[in-house]
């Protein structure tokens, strides 16, 4: 392997305080390189967001994160992806284990067409997180009232989530992914099937759960990554251009095409 | 090019917008008259099958008093069964033209016809009717008993208008004498038309008593395919396309795989049909003629439509429900049970159910296997063996009537498509309802 460019980058990292670090990611579908070379660290208790055109690999990159690339037959992984330390593509670690410490929103809500409680039950079940019944309806409060759509639908619990509204369908695919007590929050483009006032509201639920997890959100929209993240990642044609603090990329970028993009010249 | 498009008022239809209009008219035409054509074939069938098979489930019924005579049927007179059982169906006869002259007495009608002429009246399973019902309590015998006896096939016919006195003027069946007779016997209401459970119930009967023959046995054999076709091809089909959809890679062998399954679902049901009788009958020598094999035939012909529906609807499962069970550290096989075969499973059920129906209609390859058994036992005689013991299947049992010379099994045969129609229909209507009643939405 390549160390000599580990260590090059290494140097302007800073280490301790990051959770998840990447270090030359590759994504090929077949024979298409969609990532190149991507190298970022992703800090503990803080919002990182991912930004760029359509097609950017912004993505791709995101579900890199919690391996659900895997599903994807076509898709090839290289490079280095370590969680705490630890190599999530090292043959040894089960996707499946990875996954309840990594939990994920996608960008459509898809909630299972079950009732509003089973659709939150499921991960703490299937992960043996409650003993008893009594548990098991504490998680699906606390898991609720955490996503902040408790009071609309604590009366209705057993009717059925698809028939929510898309706001409310979203944050309950949130209460999903925090029942299981993740230590990242993966968030593909959560509200671009949202209207504003669900928006806004699904953004001030990302800046409630900075404090317990480490959220990471691919957005297409930079005012949303202006609002809710500390650091900013912008992608272009497959490589990630600039990482830095979400501020400065927003006022005095380095990179020309950073500056392009912010402003609306290219994307 | 603009100009010339837009200089005319939106009132001056353009010769191409007539022609586009015409078109569509055309086609919405065609539409309708394939789907009128359609309708009257479909009617023309119904129709049909309604009319030539409804005569089926009514027979002609002749009721007689019968004088069950020790003189004929016990000589020694000692009521010793086995002396008794030493007399034949043959010796039954001449009671049987007794009560039959009796009864002419009785409602003071004459006749010009000979014994063997009048005996001729009641079905040939009548002499055996009595014998049964004497063997099983000997100390019937001196006693006068009221029978209802099937009345003879061609004098059915007549009653149900197939033959006319002209029709059997040189028949060694039926005579015209005869039809007088029975014309007679019918106003005074010793004969009378009725509905005919034997026919739904009944075994079939050889082929000189159509009037006796029924599907019933034919029936208990088909429910014994259904019954292997869907402990077999259900597990196995569901198992087959659940790993084919869900967990195996993309590759050239699960390419080849699936051309494989989708040729199969169109092979011929009759190659099924040799490739059975090669390989249960002839080399694991399973018993022939049994619902076992047939059922195992019939299997290899429903999975591919079993695996084929399978997997459109698992495919059907939006991939988000995978997402989002996999997001949340679910298991693939999770995932997979959890959620997806939940959500594929009214499309499952109605995949296997067309499947069976599909089998259920089935004949050619069970003539190969000669599921044809001629059994002739009631039930529930007949059910006792149940898988292993011969038997045959509603389609092939209408097979074997349609092929009978006697017009009689061709009525049969009708009322015997009646029959299987309904169950078809039934399980069609079933498959639907269940797709209704568990379609979720998401």
């Amino acid at each position: 392997m390549k160390d000599q460019t580990y260590l090059d980058r290494e140097s302007n990292l800073t280490p301790g305080i990051s959770k998840i670090s990447a270090k030359n990611v590759n994504v090929y579908y077949d024979d298409v390189q969609a990532l190149k070379d991507v190298s970022v660290e992703i800090e503990k208790n803080a919002v990182t967001s991912f930004i760029g055109p359509s097609g950017c690999g912004k993505s791709t990159f995101l579900r890199c994160l919690n391996r659900m690339n895997d599903t994807i037959d076509i898709c090839k992984v290289t490079g280095q992806i370590l969680l705490e330390g630890e190599d999530i593509y090292d043959p040894k670690i089960d996707p499946v284990q990875l996954r309840a410490k990594v939990g994920m929103v996608f960008q459509k809500p898809n909630p299972f067409p079950k009732s509003v409680y089973d659709n939150i039950a499921y991960g703490p079940k299937i992960h043996g997180l409650a003993n008893t019944k009594s548990d098991l309806d504490e998680i699906v409060e606390k898991s609720l009232r955490r996503a902040a759509i408790w009071d609309e639908v604590k009366d209705r619990l057993s009717s059925p989530a698809t028939g929510l509204s898309g706001g409310q369908q979203q944050r309950i695919c949130i209460a999903r992914a925090i029942a299981t007590s993740p230590d990242i929050l993966l968030m593909d483009e959560p509200c671009s099937a949202l209207d504003p006032i669900a928006t806004a509201q699904v953004e001030e639920l990302i800046d409630e759960l900075r404090e317990n997890f480490c959220v990471v959100i691919v957005t297409h929209s930079m005012q949303q990554a202006a609002r809710v993240s500390k650091k900013t990642a912008f992608f272009h044609l497959g490589s990630l251009v600039e990482f830095g603090d979400t501020e400065k990329i927003f006022t005095n970028p380095n990179d020309p095409r950073t500056e392009s993009y912010i402003t609306g010249r290219i994307g | 090019m603009t100009e010339t498009f837009h200089t005319n008022s939106l009132f001056n239809i353009s010769d191409k917008t007539k022609n586009r209009n015409a078109a569509e008219r055309r086609f919405r035409m065609y539409g309708i008259l394939a789907i009128s054509i359609g309708l009257l074939m479909l009617l023309v069938l119904a129709t049909t099958i309604i009319l030539r098979g409804t005569s089926a489930f009514q027979q002609t019924f002749i009721t007689l008093e019968v004088d069950l005579l020790e003189s004929k049927l016990d000589k020694k007179g000692n009521r010793n069964i086995d002396d008794i059982k030493k007399v034949s169906t043959f010796g039954y006869s001449p009671i049987l033209v007794n009560a039959m002259k009796q009864a002419l007495e009785k409602h003071e009608i004459s006749t010009s016809l000979k014994k063997k002429a009048l005996g001729g009246i009641i079905s040939k399973s009548a002499p055996s009717q009595i014998r049964d019902f004497v063997l099983e309590d000997v100390n019937r015998i001196g006693q006068t008993v009221v029978f209802k006896f099937l009345v003879n096939g061609w004098i059915d016919g007549y009653i149900k208008g197939r033959y006319s006195r002209e029709s059997v003027a040189n028949s060694k069946f039926a005579s015209a004498e005869q039809f007088d007779l029975i014309d007679q016997l019918l106003e005074v209401g010793v004969v009378e038309k009725k509905f005919n459970f034997d026919f739904i119930f009944g075994a079939d009967a050889s082929d000189q008593r159509p009037e006796a023959a029924g599907i019933g046995v034919a029936m208990v054999g088909s429910f014994y395919l259904m019954l292997v076709v869907l402990v077999l091809s259900l597990p196995l089909g569901v198992a087959a396309s659940i790993y084919l959809e869900e967990f195996a890679k993309q590759n050239v062998f699960t390419d080849i795989i699936e051309v494989t399954i989708s040729n199969l679902a169109a092979v011929p049901s009759i190659v099924f049909g040799i490739l059975g009788l090669a390989v249960f009958i002839n080399y694991m020598h399973l018993p022939q003629s049994t619902p076992i094999v047939g059922g195992l035939v019939l299997t290899l012909m429903t999975l591919p439509t079993i695996i084929i529906s399978t997997r459109a609807s698992l495919k059907s499962v939006p991939p988000s429900i995978r997402d989002a069970a996999l997001g949340l550290g679910a298991s693939k096989m999770q995932t997979v049970f959890h959620h997806v075969l939940p959500l594929a499973a009214p499309g499952i059920l109605t995949g296997t159910i067309i499947g069976m129906a599909q089998a259920l209609g089935e004949s050619a390859p069970l003539l190969l296997i000669g599921m044809i058994g001629y059994v002739a036992t009631n039930m529930p005689n007949t059910i006792s063996e149940g898988l292993l013991s011969p038997n045959s299947a509603m389609p092939a049992q209408i097979y074997e009537w349609a092929k009978r010379a006697d017009p009689a099994f061709i009525e049969r045969a009708w009322g015997g498509i009646i029959i299987l129609l309904i169950f078809l229909l039934t399980m069609n209507t079933m498959a639907v309802i269940l797709r209704r009643r568990f379609e979720r939405r998401w």
